[in-house]
């Protein structure tokens, strides 16, 4: 192609690309250019063997690349522009990743498909010291231009991170795309020391995927699956039965009839528990040995330390760390499921258990009164009251102690933590009507967000409520806010939000993420406000629950929103 | 202790002093604005029908070490950001006693206190509340005292000689006005603001709150006549117009609190 192209500048740029691709990644980068491609040929190297890693990205890319940065800057090899268009080329070259076909419930929650590769920018050096460098701005500039859903992006904050770094993020975060997400890099790590690893590993990794704590390059930690909680109270209510499937599923814990007090619910509720974690973590460990035998993936091997010094295969134990993780799923819904029995079945008496379970199996249909009740009278989690929250505590406790430093086969452990992906809605659709209100087969809340309207303090409570979850003890949490650009609009907006931010993260609180709404969730919250109650936007001067506006006023926000999108 | 009536509180309120505060909003008010968007905070008593009904709120009659527990709850956000507690209305002063022993025991635990309030009321209320305020958002809406008595029912003399004698006291202070199309925003009524609000001691924000129809469903709910039906909100232009002519006079403006 070279020798055809006339254009002396294009000749000259397909020669160093000629070059650059002759060079690595046999050897080892020495520029900006060549250390972009080499990334490249690993990743597609790593995804054509097996994918194994799902989510296999390149980590802390402004990490990585600024030494290279800083040199060809020095030697006049590359300008800021230069740089800024090859990493849009490389954003470029991760969105037209060649996609495996979707199949079954994940192409039915979206067609859209995702590699789940997510950028880190910012957190900490292998030394503890502030990572935020001039490259990670210049990669805000990129996800911003580009507007891209892959990659992915995220936001590594320390204390030690500035805030102009956070508060250039959510100018990106309020035009509505999702992206950045957030993650405090103090709970990383913190998170990856109590797993055993060293520090120093520690503040070289990160998340991936949607929020998973991992160390980068030096541990194979596995997503086994998500685990669906609320189902466990339904089973309990039932003595073991499922009435989705119509088999006993369970153990017979015992008819709830008979049950005296909330404690002995709640001990029903954790055999059953640990009853199916013990299925799920005999399947782990059937497909961890299967894999280890018939899917060895030596390339990935390559690229994994220390799997080459141990001279065992990465999906036989051979990284540094290996993690199993079991994804809990439901946490609001479970939370709030329990604390209506507690609180309408055993504190208020408001009804009996046969009554409970009578309204659940008829999925609320000639009741409204303890539909309401459950609804709008009951402690909730996610209003940072302490009555629902110890529950969510106590339900996290039975948890991680059912999962926690159980051996996997690889010679690690498993460990939990709470992140949906999109499993909730599929969940919901296999679970009955709960306690809490909720109706037979809508969807279950996602992550450690409250359930969906349940939260009516406003951020700040959910905030409460979700740091009462010792996040240092999970691989990793997700918690999902609403806001309205308007919300944004200004540096104050800005100024108060990243506030809110550092306070989560002061809390060790592990992730946030903002969706800043659109005019279309607007509608949808006109027609079925119950399910958006916890939706904030920015009047005039001031902000209120959408929920509570006059409707013109509502037509009106809707106007505006429209407006400031793309 | 003795209580209080609350009508709402509001968390992540971002719009009522600096940084991240709690907002609570004290039932009454001697006023009657034409524009009033809390009709529902201006009864002296509330009906229970008119208080937002929340479970996760402590809403309605409460006593003092409830409201700061309440209060007490996000500190450290408030911390984070150098925010604190509002207390607003109604008007707040209605119930003196309650926010005195309120605000002095935010004090004892170094909360940072705001007061939103019409100033409304006796000199010497005004004065035994004043040392456990560090901020106040003080409301001036007419100038003409016949205006204001008008649009709002009372006089505004005893308004302006509480907000001379705050801030010959050296209180820090934020003026705030609704702006209200051919009721506070015009010619008139902005140069007679601009020139008291100079006289005023160590006064230079005056933050403008544009009005809005948010509470006419209010008022239709609640059944009180709302008389701003042909009143609409200002124009973007026409507050910038405002903005403008204040910063102009060398004016910190904000517009939206
Ligand atoms: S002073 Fe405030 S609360 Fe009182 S009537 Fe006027 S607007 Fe309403």
């Amino acid at each position: 192609m070279a020798a055809r192209e006339t254009a002396p500048e294009r000749k000259e740029e397909l020669r160093e690309m000629a070059r650059i691709c002759e060079r690595v990644p046999a050897h080892a980068p020495q520029t900006f250019w060549e250390a972009l491609q080499y990334y490249w040929f690993v990743h597609v190297g790593v995804i054509t063997e097996l994918n194994p890693w799902d989510s296999f990205n390149p980590g802390r890319l402004d990490q990585h690349l600024y030494p290279f940065y800083r040199k060809d800057l020095e030697e006049g090899r590359l300008t800021e522009e230069r740089a800024r268009e090859l990493l849009q080329a490389f954003w470029i070259k991760f969105n037209n990743h060649p996609a495996p076909p979707k199949v079954g419930v994940t192409a039915e929650e979206s067609g859209t498909y995702t590699d789940f590769a997510l950028i880190n920018l910012g957190g900490v050096q292998a030394d503890g010291s502030d990572g935020v460098n001039e490259l990670t701005f210049l990669m805000l500039d990129v996800i911003e231009e580009m507007r891209l859903l892959q990659p992915s992006s995220m936001l590594q904050v320390s204390k030690k991170n500035p805030d102009r770094f956070i508060k250039r993020a959510l100018k990106i975060i309020k035009t509505g795309f999702g992206q950045p997400s957030i993650f405090n890099t103090d709970a990383i790590v913190q998170e990856l020391v109590r797993q055993g690893k060293r520090v120093e590993d520690a503040r070289c990794g990160g998340a991936s995927g949607c929020v998973e704590s991992g160390a980068f390059g030096k541990e194979a930690y596995i997503l086994t699956g998500y685990f669906n909680i609320p189902k466990i109270v339904e089973l309990t209510l039932n003595n073991g039965f499922d009435p989705h499937t119509n088999k006993q599923l369970g153990l017979q814990t015992g008819d709830p009839c008979d049950f005296h007090s909330f404690d002995e619910f709640f001990t029903a509720f954790e055999t059953q528990l640990r009853y199916f974690i013990d299925i799920k973590i005999q399947g782990n460990n059937l497909i961890d040995r299967l894999y280890a035998k018939y899917m060895p993936a030596p390339f990935l091997s390559l690229l994994i330390d220390d799997c080459i010094a141990n001279g065992k295969d990465y999906h036989a134990g051979g990284a540094r760390y290996n993690t199993s993780y079991i994804q809990g799923v439901g946490l609001g819904s479970v939370t709030d499921a329990l604390t209506s029995i507690q609180y309408n079945v055993y504190d208020k008496k408001i009804l009996t258990m046969p009554q409970l379970q009578e309204l659940l199996r008829a999925n609320f249909s000639h009741d409204r009164e303890y539909r309401r009740r459950f609804l709008n009278e009951t402690p909730k989690y996610g209003n940072d009251d302490d009555y629902a929250d110890a529950v969510m505590r106590r339900i996290f406790e039975a948890y991680y102690n059912a999962v926690d430093g159980r051996p996997n086969v690889r010679g690690g452990c498993h460990r939990i933590n709470l992140l949906p992906t999109t499993v909730h809605v599929y969940f919901g659709r296999v679970t009955g009507a709960l306690p809490d209100g909720r109706l037979a087969r809508e969807p279950l809340s996602e992550g450690i967000s409250p359930v969906q309207g349940a939260d009516r303090n406003g951020p700040t409570s959910v905030i409460k409520s979700a740091a009462k979850i010792d996040h240092i003890r999970t691989g990793g949490t997700l918690l999902n806010q609403k806001f309205t650009p308007q919300l944004l609009a200004d540096d104050d907006g800005i100024a108060k939000l990243t506030h809110l931010i550092r306070t989560y993260f002061r809390l060790d609180g592990h992730h946030i993420q903002f969706n800043c709404v659109t005019a279309e969730t607007l509608r949808e919250a006109q027609k079925s406000p119950e399910k958006y109650r916890d939706l904030i936007v920015r009047v005039a001067g001031y902000s209120d629950y959408f929920v509570d506006l006059g409707e013109e006023l509502q037509n009106e926000i809707i106007r505006r929103t429209e407006h400031a999108e793309f | 202790m003795v209580e209080g009536i609350i009508f709402d509180i509001k968390r992540y309120a971002v719009h009522d002093g600096p940084g991240i505060r709690t907002t609570v909003f004290l039932q009454g008010c001697p006023l009657k604005c034409w524009w009033c968007h809390n009709p529902e905070g201006l009864r002296d008593w509330p009906n229970e029908t008119f208080v937002k009904q929340s479970y996760a709120k402590s809403i309605g009659r409460v006593s003092v070490e409830t409201i700061i527990q309440e209060i007490e709850k996000d500190l450290l956000f408030y911390e984070e950001s150098g925010g604190g507690v509002t207390f607003s209305g109604g008007e707040p002063l209605v119930q003196h006693e309650f926010l005195r022993q309120s605000l002095a025991e935010c004090k004892r635990r170094g909360i940072h206190t705001a007061l939103d309030t019409t100033g409304y009321a006796p000199a010497d209320i005004v004065q035994s509340i004043a040392n456990a305020v560090d901020l106040f958002l003080y409301d001036l809406k007419l100038m003409d005292g016949e205006l204001h008595e008008k649009y709002t029912g009372v006089s505004n003399s005893l308004i302006h000689e509480n907000v001379k004698m705050l801030t010959a006291n050296g209180n820090a202070m934020i003026v705030r006005v609704p702006l209200i199309p051919r009721i506070t925003d015009t010619d008139d009524n902005l140069e007679r603001l601009a020139e008291f609000v100079r006289e005023l001691n160590g006064v230079n924000t005056i933050h403008f709150l544009p009005y809005h129809q948010t509470a006419s469903q209010k008022y239709r709910r609640l059944q009180i006549e709302n008389k701003m039906t042909d009143i609409h909100p200002p124009s973007e232009d026409e507050v910038n117009a405002v903005k403008n002519r204040f910063e102009k006079q060398g004016f910190l403006v904000k517009i939206g609190g």
